[in-house]
């Protein structure tokens, strides 16, 4: 039996249906949840796997409106990694509830809100025209949002509201770049677009259009320096909500932003280094506040900001570039935004744990956490090799891979942003794990966590680990070149 | 055979790694589960270790490899030159163990100790048995980061500030590795190491790119080998456990640099070829410079394990020097030396440590009289010290009369002088510590005190911390004693240049 388009409806809309099943009686045990929601990964990998024939498309006549879809390798990854991640937030979520006071219908609504969440990322996978990609992009927002106002103190909702004004102007630029677009082609398909972007000479209209794409989405992507909303949201969110967020919404921006960028500008080789610059500019910036940051989810929050700028860097190595020099970079992206996306939830989960546990705030207050919660702590040494780029891990084969198609091309900055970012993820991870060795801290009361919600930190950040060594799998399923 | 031939390897491998997650995951008060599985481990991982070395020489091939992305393969090939270092670091892993565990009994932490412990052995062994760089840098840095915790071990300020610093030093090498293993790669795609004639083929244009890459390779694995000036680490590192500076002077941290230098002349450059490119002669001065200077500042130490450290830092960079004497003498010295430094160096840190241990001697001038008080652990130390001097027929001897011969063989006579040189330096630290060990009346005698003496045990001290040190005084004695025989230190070095230079 083969995939066939009724099946994307089904793990499309799936989450959303267990969701509400969950708003009207919230699950509190993790061995329910995941009964219940195995199937939804596993779904995704048969589709990954049901592609060996190429990649699936379609599309959907509404009434006046055509909206294009296309399932390829890539998008199947992806969906495969987003279900394995909100599954691994939602088993989180179950134990969490056990060891915190949460608020009972706040608890309610998180499972509705992830269900949404898991419809608006899925849409963004498979959406092959931009009016789609705009539904995926408002309901995965606005879910997001709703996500993070959940803890419902002052705080939660001071940063959760900039995080709504933040996605609103992202969205109304969106809009903006959209109705451009439409008026001068008169289409929104990505394939048309891009076959026409291929022969004409870009106008200043489309620039302008994709300029706004572009700065809606950097907006939403917490790319530097439109950054500012992540940290403050990060410090006040829940631990399995932020794991999915810094893991797979922001990553979900950048992934249209790229698939925007090579549909309609393939050859704008300034527009490309200027984001490159940008992102150095977040890897530099991500890294130095991370360094400074006082509390530890505040920390992880800036490294996300600062591993998210690696991934910028796709874009001057694949504009103008070899046919060899693209692939290291193709390759290296998705590789990075995978190894990334396991790590920082392990990261987020594991420092919460260590939050849980020790009742600090602060990164002063993890001292003895070696002995007392050795578990939680080597998770989060674990994930931290990723992001520093240190072997055996994903982070480490896409910094090869980077640092190849840098010097294959001639582009040397982007080397000198590598190494700087590596050795600045290096400081801020070690002030974190030199906290723990402290050994003549005052003993401090420490809860103890379920064994569950330490495993699958663990197991999250181990897929980190093995996916540096065991890359050629998934890669082999990536668009042969360059050009999706 | 050819199941045989991947999983030989990987098993070797795995007697470490999983050895380091069974104990991660064993509760902190399983002592004797933790110290069955630790000896268990050091005796089949040395069982698989010398299986190898008989299966090579009768001409087996032991070899695993996928890719791990296109044009980038996990490549691990057992060698002779790899299973030098890995034989050595079988060896003297199965003594720091049984070091380790009396040495830190009843101390808090164990668990993590004793994982990460098992996780640099594993990175060592894969260092020695990686078949390309990435493989190698793999590894590489998977040392730096399972020494991290063992060197803040102790987590006072003094062991979290020598953690930062060794961070500090061998990240920052690293990223120089790294930059530099990509772009050799960049020019000459995933090279296998041993296969040289590729780099040698590259023509006339490349020769400047090759020279500055070889001297980053070399700035990124100098770091790990203690050459001066990029030595700052290793003094400071000395406030970590006895073991630990055992570890990182004789059996992982410092050879991992030095096998790094030894890989990059003469199976990624080729030797031959390493010396067209006029990079050899750097090596030579950069390698006596370090000598020299390590000695100087050795004599300079007032406390036992400093000295050593420096001492360390000098007798490290004999491999180095070894290697940059062109010809097949040279090598020889700096692939014995590589063992003998080995053996050497873990029984003087193992006498240091007994030392500290039972009597809470830390300073040189607190060691009067001990070798009445601790008669054995002064010979092992006595030994090991006559050994670094040169003195025959410890193997101490051997490596500097191969170092001479390789430098009238490589036309530097110069260097000569620098070996007599520092074989003074040597005797002026070492023998002022003999005299007080042997000479000098002290505690033991009836006049003073020692620092802080443990409560008496049937022997001089702890049968677990005894017994290393005897050990490996022992086989350093027996290696240059028998260096004739066939698998002796000397003979195996014979025998990987034999392939070295006979084979193109």
């Amino acid at each position: 039996m083969s995939p066939t388009p009724l099946h994307l409806l089904w793990l499309l809309f799936a989450p959303l249906a267990l969701g509400l099943l969950a708003w009207v009686r919230p699950p509190r045990h993790s061995g329910l949840v995941l009964f219940v929601a195995m199937p939804l990964p596993l779904v995704a990998l048969w589709l990954l796997l049901g592609l060996d024939d190429g990649p699936m498309a379609g599309q959907l006549a509404l009434g006046p409106l055509t909206l294009h879809w296309r399932l390829d390798g890539l998008a199947a990854l992806l969906w495969l990694l987003t279900q394995l991640l909100l599954l691994a937030s939602a088993l989180y979520a179950a134990g969490y509830v056990r060891t915190t006071t949460l608020g009972q219908r706040a608890y309610a609504w998180l499972w509705p809100l992830m269900g949404g969440l898991a419809l608006g990322l899925g849409l963004i996978w498979i959406a092959a025209d931009l009016l789609l990609l705009y539904a995926g992009l408002e309901l995965m927002g606005l879910c997001a949002v709703g996500m993070m106002l959940l803890p419902g103190n002052a705080e939660a909702l001071t940063a959760g509201l900039r995080y709504l004004l933040f996605a609103l102007v992202g969205s109304l630029t969106w809009l903006l770049g959209i109705a451009l677009l439409l008026g001068a082609w008169g289409r929104l398909d990505l394939a048309g677009m891009a076959g026409l972007a291929s022969v004409a000479q870009p106008d200043p209209v489309t620039q302008i259009a994709v300029a706004l794409l572009a700065s809606g989405l950097l907006l939403k992507g917490a790319i530097f320096p439109l950054h500012s909303w992540l940290a403050p949201v990060h410090g006040s969110a829940w631990t399995p909500v932020s794991a999915i967020h810094g893991a797979l919404v922001v990553k979900a921006s950048f992934f249209i932003l790229l698939l925007l960028w090579r549909a309609l500008l393939p050859e704008a080789i300034a527009g490309a280094w200027a984001l490159g610059l940008l992102g150095s500019l977040a890897v530099l910036w991500g890294g130095i506040q991370a360094w400074r940051a006082v509390g530890l989810k505040q920390l992880v929050a800036w490294s996300t900001v600062g591993q998210l700028g690696y991934l910028m860097l796709a874009f001057p190595l694949l504009a103008g570039t070899s046919a060899a020099v693209a692939l290291m970079a193709w390759q290296a992206t998705w590789l990075q935004l995978a190894g990334h996306a396991l790590a920082k939830a392990a990261m987020f989960m594991a420092a919460g744990n260590l939050l849980l546990s020790t009742g600090a705030h602060r990164l002063e207050g993890l001292t003895g956490t070696s002995r007392r919660l050795p578990l939680s702590l080597m998770t989060f040494g674990l994930a931290a090799v990723t992001l520093m780029g240190l072997p055996p891990s994903a982070g480490f084969t896409a910094k090869w891979l980077w640092l190849q198609a840098s010097l294959a091309s001639g582009q040397w900055l982007w080397v000198v942003v590598l190494a700087l970012g590596s050795l600045l993820s290096a400081i801020y991870v070690f002030r974190v794990l030199r906290c723990s060795f402290v050994e003549d801290a005052p003993e401090q009361a420490f809860r103890s966590l379920p064994l569950g919600m330490e495993l699958i930190a663990l197991v999250l950040a181990l897929a980190a680990i093995g996916l540096g060594l065991a890359a050629g799998w998934p890669l082999s399923f990536l668009a042969p070149v360059g050009v999706p | 055979m050819s199941t045989m031939s991947a999983l030989l390897p990987l098993a070797t491998l795995a007697s470490s790694l999983l050895t380091a997650a069974v104990i991660f995951m064993l509760p902190e008060q399983a002592v004797r589960t933790r110290t069955a599985l630790n000896l268990a481990a050091a005796l089949i991982k040395l069982v698989l270790v010398i299986w190898m070395a008989r299966g090579l020489v009768a001409g087996e091939v032991y070899a695993v490899e996928f890719a791990v992305v296109e044009g980038l393969s996990f490549v691990l090939r057992v060698d002779a030159l790899g299973l030098t270092f890995a034989g050595l670091s079988s060896l003297l892993w199965l003594f720091t163990t049984i070091y380790a565990i009396g040495y830190l009994e009843d101390s808090p932490n164990r668990r993590r100790f004793f994982g990460f412990f098992s996780l640099c052995v594993a990175s060592t062994l894969g260092i020695s048995l990686a078949g390309n760089l990435f493989t190698l840098l793999i590894f590489y840095e998977l040392l730096t980061l399972s020494t991290y915790p063992l060197v803040a071990h102790r987590g006072t300020p003094q062991a979290l500030a020598a953690a930062t610093v060794y961070l500090r030093y061998t990240l920052s090498a690293g990223l120089v590795l790294m930059i530099g293993m990509v772009a050799l790669q960049v020019l000459a795609g995933d090279l296998r190491f041993g296969q040289r004639e590729f780099l040698a083929a590259l023509g006339p244009e490349a020769r400047p790119w090759l020279i500055g890459l070889f001297w980053l390779l070399t700035l990124g694995f100098g770091v790990k080998a203690a050459l001066v000036p990029l030595h700052g680490w290793l003094p400071r590192a000395m406030v970590a456990p006895a073991p630990v500076s055992a570890l990182l002077h004789a059996v992982a941290v410092v050879k991992a640099g030095a096998f790094g230098i030894v890989r990059l002349v003469y199976d990624v450059y080729g030797i031959a070829f390493s010396a067209s490119l006029g990079v050899l002669d750097g090596l030579v001065v950069i390698a006596s410079v370090t000598i020299v200077y390590g000695s100087l500042r050795a004599l300079a130490q007032q406390e036992l394990k400093p000295r050593l450290a420096y001492s360390t830092v000098s007798q490290v960079s004999y491999i180095v020097l070894g290697i940059g004497l062109f010809g097949p003498l040279g090598t020889i010295a700096a692939l014995a030396h590589l063992l003998h430094q080995g053996l050497m160096k873990v029984t003087l840190f193992f006498c240091a440590g007994n030392y500290a241990e039972e009597l809470g001697i830390h300073r040189i001038d607190e060691l009067d009289g001990v070798g009445r008080r601790m008669p054995l652990s002064s010979l092992a130390f006595t030994i090991g010290a006559l050994g670094m001097i040169g003195m025959p027929p410890v193997v101490g001897f051997i490596s500097k009369w191969m170092l001479g011969m390789g430098a009238m063989q490589a036309e530097m006579p110069w260097v000569i002088a620098v070996l007599v040189a520092s074989t003074l330096l040597n005797a002026a630290y070492f023998l002022p510590i003999l005299n007080r060990l042997w000479f000098r009346p002290g505690p033991a005698h009836g006049i003073g005190t020692w620092p802080a003496e443990r409560a008496p045990s049937r022997l001089e001290t702890s049968v677990w911390l005894l017994l290393p040190a005897l050990a490996t005084a022992l086989l350093s004695l027996l290696a240059g004693m028998l260096a004739g025989l066939p698998f002796s230190p000397l003979q195996w070095a014979t025998r990987v240049v034999e392939q070295t230079y006979l084979m193109p």
